[in-house]
């Protein structure tokens, strides 16, 4: 057993007896690995007694969950309606510049902060009222 | 500063958005005392200083001084008494702004537990008679009677009955629900236990999504200090994934349960089989947030005496989008769109006109300000093909291109869909597509099309007319076709924006052409 896969067994094992756990260890082995690969899918599989195909089936249906790591900070973007009312769209160009190869910017569909808009996330931190340099400073710091 | 003055900041997701917690440190630097409080829904004046009563905002680092010396030009008076404050009507938002969200003394100095206390007293079948006179409904959107649902649940056989609160607040241009889980999440929890006591249920879930990091902290701080109060009903805080579709409440009992969050054929309802099978309670938070007021002593017949016909109560609406006063404004049913837009919300952000304003979120219809006079009720919406949905309200100046909106609300929909039903799944990405066609100014025939032997398809390609023929039909398809919402309501933003702004649908020439002739 890789050490990785030893992880994964005790996340599981943190949730057991918990009813419907598997959106909780998703979660934790996410926030912990960046990604729920093939390898935490097959452990998750075993211990919950489903086909690794359940596993995989939730996996990809959920936007939060990656199949793969991306190492590069995140930036997130809603372009929701209340946000593009507010000219998120005019930002999108001067942002992408912004962030280049090094942060991955990816749209969200609403942070809730719908009449402030323009609004971002870094992890757990928001951002609201952005403008273009607002935004690019954000990017910066990611 | 001899006295110790308390300086009221919110801790609001929003507020801290814009600065709020460097300006509590601030304030705290001066040798005050800061109190993080909820929000009063002001949002446009976030981050908004509260000073014995007086509000200040919004206020950055540079207004600290001021502010404390009474001198700021951010003064906005007597909170209480600005117009947005003291024309609402305000039940489930009764503390917004004036408490601390997870101090217990708070909570309980401003009428905390009182319902669960008298729940208690009263036991099962009053506790539901008091809901149903109160006409309370479900605010998530479809309106259902909170009353009636419980009954079914209360009704139904088995030990293992649950409470599941969908906090899975999606739609843009709404925050309700994320303002209360944020700001009174006790309020919340005890409307849960009320409905735990009501129909026999011990365990409830709050189902929250992941784009609300704040929320999801707050209500577990909250639920951890409150655990001997709500007992013997336990309560656990799950977190969505970032999946729209799981705010239809079989897609997240799916999603609960660790499945795919594709969405259930109704019957059975979930009143009956819902959470792993047992019989379940899925309301939205300000359902059971409403549910406190409503069973506080003569709290059911105050309720039920606000409102309009059927729409009884308050609705906490939201002001958002290109809107100068933005936020929160709970008032009674029968408001109309024009007072809430024009009246408390000061029209456009931008200064420009009104182009159209979004009710009810993405699967809302657009509506024309020549439809301005609707009044704010269930039935009323219905009538006019639009609905509340969840009380949100966005506005778009007349820079927006209604075309591009309607063309982004298919492939929102498209984006989200559960998959489980075609209508949505593969309707939303054709719906995609013809509306690019239509922009496009109709399409040519195609390579298959001009073969010999395709007798029967047209030779010329086919003109926008057409395909916004085969649209309305696509539309009408995915209305009646499709499993829930999602694949259901998205014709209503598509076709609203058709009907009344068809210009936008023309091609980018055509326009032109317009423009020069008048």
């Amino acid at each position: 057993m890789s050490t990785k896969e030893q992880r994964v067994a005790e996340i599981v094992a943190e949730h057991a007896g918990r009813e419907g756990p598997m959106l909780p260890i998703l979660h934790d082995i996410q926030h912990e690995f960046g990604c729920v690969d093939g390898e935490a899918e097959r452990v998750i599989a075993g211990a919950l007694n489903l086909s690794r195909a359940d596993v995989h089936g939730v996996v990809s249906f959920y936007h939060d969950f990656h199949e793969k790591a991306d190492p590069r900070p995140e930036v997130q973007i809603c372009r929701a309606e209340a946000c593009k009312a507010r000219g998120v769209e005019n930002l999108m160009a001067g942002a992408k510049q912004a962030a280049g190869e090094r942060v991955k910017l990816s749209t969200v569909y609403c942070l809730g902060l719908c009449s402030a808009g323009p609004s971002a996330r870094v992890g757990d931190t928001l951002h609201a009222r952005l403008d273009a340099a607002a935004l690019a400073k954000v990017i910066e710091n990611a | 500063m001899s006295e110790t003055r308390i300086v009221r900041i919110s801790d609001d997701a929003l507020a801290r958005a814009l600065g709020a917690d460097a300006l509590a440190a601030a304030f705290a630097n001066k040798g005050v005392e800061v109190h993080r409080t909820s929000s009063w829904g002001m949002q446009w004046l976030e981050p908004l200083v509260e000073i014995e009563g007086m509000g200040f905002g919004p206020a950055t680092l540079d207004d600290v001084d001021a502010i404390l010396a009474g001198t700021s030009s951010k003064a906005i008076g007597e909170i209480v008494e600005h117009p947005f404050i003291a024309r609402q009507q305000r039940l489930t938002f009764s503390r917004a702004g004036q408490t601390r969200p997870t101090n217990l003394d708070d909570y309980e100095e401003t009428g905390g537990w009182a319902g669960l206390r008298r729940a208690r007293q009263i036991g099962s079948e009053a506790i539901i008679e008091e809901v149903l006179a109160s006409g309370l409904r479900g605010r998530g959107g479809a309106g259902f009677p909170a009353g009636i649902k419980w009954k079914t649940v209360a009704g139904a056989a088995g030990p293992q009955k649950y409470i599941v609160c969908n906090a899975d607040e999606g739609d843009s241009g709404t925050f309700a629900d994320r303002m209360v889980m944020e700001g009174d999440p006790y309020a919340l929890i005890e409307g849960m236990a009320i409905a735990g006591e009501a129909v026999g249920a011990d365990q409830g879930y709050i189902y929250c999504r992941s784009e609300y990091p704040d929320s999801i902290r707050k209500l577990t701080e909250a639920l951890k200090l409150c655990e001997g109060i709500i007992a013997p009903f336990r309560c656990e805080v799950r977190t969505g994934a970032g999946a729209y579709v799981c705010g239809e409440e079989t897609s997240l009992l799916n999603s609960l349960e660790g499945k795919r969050g594709e969405v259930r054929a109704k019957p059975p309802l979930p009143a009956l089989e819902g959470l792993f099978g047992k019989p379940t309670v899925v309301n939205n938070v300000l359902t059971l947030s409403a549910v406190p007021h409503i069973l506080a002593e003569g709290g059911a017949a105050h309720y039920g005496a606000l409102g309009m016909d059927r729409s009884k109560g308050t609705m906490p609406i939201q002001l958002a989008g290109n809107i100068k006063h933005g936020g929160l404004f709970e008032t009674a049913f029968g408001i109309t769109l024009r007072e809430l837009i024009y009246d408390i919300g000061g029209g456009t952000e931008s200064g420009r006109p009104v182009k159209a304003v979004q009710v009810g979120g993405p699967l809302g219809a657009y509506i024309h300000p020549d439809q301005f006079d609707i009044r704010f009720d269930y039935e009323e919406y219905t009538v006019a093909d639009a609905l509340i949905g969840h009380g949100g309200i966005t506005v778009f100046d007349d820079t927006a291109d209604m075309g591009q909106m309607a063309r982004f609300a298919m492939e929102f929909c498209a984006a989200e869909s559960c998959g489980k039903c075609t209508p949505c799944r593969i309707g939303s990405i054709r719906g995609v597509e013809l509306i690019d066609r239509i922009r496009a100014g109709g399409r040519k025939a195609d390579a298959v099309e001009v073969l010999p032997v395709m007798h029967n398809a047209s030779k010329k390609g086919r003109l926008p007319e057409q395909d916004i023929g085969l649209l309305t039909d696509l539309c009408e398809t995915m209305k009646f076709g499709s499993l829930c919402a999602l694949g259901g309501f998205t014709p209503y933003p598509v076709m609203s924006a058709l009907k009344n702004w068809p210009e936008d649908f023309m091609p980018e020439s055509e326009k032109v052409l317009d423009r020069n002739d008048a």
